[in-house]
């Protein structure tokens, strides 16, 4: 349901400024969300300062270069570091991107980093994606058909394999789910963007045979419906993807199967 | 996500503008002792001004409605489309709020 505050253990607290590196002359600032499972503390927001010649330019090189050269114990998701993996979503500058494709000289000011809004946080920069998850596999994401196997690949035309274009592109980074107001307000129940995204994907899959059955799922109030098209999904989607659009090409499919 | 809010706030606002909309008939049907006074209610600044805003808050959240219907077609949901059709319903709903005042002066004969 709506929450207009955070709970009185979730509120951030100013946290510790770490010393500025010697010698440093380009500096930036960082003030990066701080929370451990470990003790009883509040959130906190740190602030570190990064020396910028002797660093990469992406938001995600200063936060490895504070882990490796200020404070071991920042924790974060990262894997490719080249925007395919979709490990280093968090709330970077106010809006959700991956931490690897964002470039420093995009923002002014010092660098604000939050992890994934309205998600559990595990530690620090990293939200517990369970549900999200179960939510893709929900959606039965891969190929289903009824039709006898053929000897070699499901075959498909060019130009229905061009209609998966802008949709197989998705990483999952979940940084679209986590944008929405109404993925904020009704997690449990509603499917959220990305997971909507990824049932699109097969519903216009030339090869699945399973079209009806997965409409089914989707007809719901809350799974489908709870999308208002508030375009936040494809505002702040890193990858440059439209699921707003994917999610009103599926409320078509709804209708147009019943007139 | 600042026009999606301002459609939920409008149309909020509406559920109000329509107790004003339903006194005023209601003011009619009883007696004209009873009209004359939500006349004069609606017709002092203060009263103006709040049917200044019902005005708005309609046109505001009308033209969301037709950005809706044309969202439920599967277009205008590219990102900078969807932008500055956001952009516009503002600024269009401000124009046509005016254009409707002067033309309710206009009517009265005011110019």
């Amino acid at each position: 349901m709506v929450e207009f505050a955070l709970p009185r253990n979730s509120r951030i607290v100013e946290g510790k400024t770490w010393p500025k590196p010697e010698g440093a002359k380009n500096l930036r600032e960082y003030r990066i969300y701080r929370w451990s499972p470990d003790d009883d503390e509040n959130p906190r927001v740190d602030t570190y300062f990064v020396d910028l010649d002797d660093c990469g330019p992406m938001v995600l090189d200063a936060l490895l270069w504070i882990k490796n050269k200020v404070d071991p114990t920042l924790t974060l998701r990262r894997s490719c570091r080249e925007g395919i993996c979709g490990s280093c979503s968090m709330n970077i500058d106010g809006g959700n991107t991956l931490a690897c494709t964002k470039g420093m000289d995009e923002i002014s000011g010092p660098v604000r980093v939050y992890p994934l809004p309205h998600m559990p946080v595990v530690k620090d920069l990293v939200p517990d994606l369970t549900d999200f998850y179960a939510q893709h596999a929900a959606i039965e994401p891969w190929l289903k058909t009824v039709s006898p196997e053929p000897a070699k690949e499901w075959l498909q035309s060019h130009e229905d394999r061009q209609k998966l274009d802008g949709l197989y592109e998705c990483i999952l980074c979940a940084c679209c789910s986590t944008a929405c107001p109404s993925y904020w307000w009704n997690s449990e129940r509603f499917l959220g963007p990305a997971v909507l995204l990824q049932a699109y994907r097969w519903l216009v899959d030339s090869r699945d045979e399973a079209t009806g059955e997965r409409l089914d799922n989707l007809e719901d109030p809350f799974r489908l419906y709870r999308c208002h098209t508030i375009m936040n999904c494809t505002q702040t989607c890193p990858k440059g993807l439209n699921p707003a659009k994917a999610i009103a090409e599926t409320k078509k499919l709804l209708v147009e199967r019943r007139v | 996500m600042t026009v999606s809010i301002l459609h939920r706030v409008t149309g909020g606002a509406l559920y109000f503008g329509t107790l004003l909309i339903a006194w005023w008939l209601l003011a009619a049907a009883t007696s004209e002792r009873q009209f004359d006074l939500a006349n004069a209610v609606f017709g002092s600044w203060a009263g103006r001004c709040v049917l200044l805003g019902y005005t708005w808050a309609l046109v505001h959240h009308m033209l969301g409605g037709i950005r809706h219907l044309i969202w439920d077609t599967g277009s205008g949901l590219e990102k900078t489309t969807a932008s500055s059709m956001a952009r516009l319903q503002i600024v269009a709903a401000i124009v046509l709020t005016l254009l409707v005042w002067i033309a309710g002066y206009a009517a009265r004969g005011a110019f």
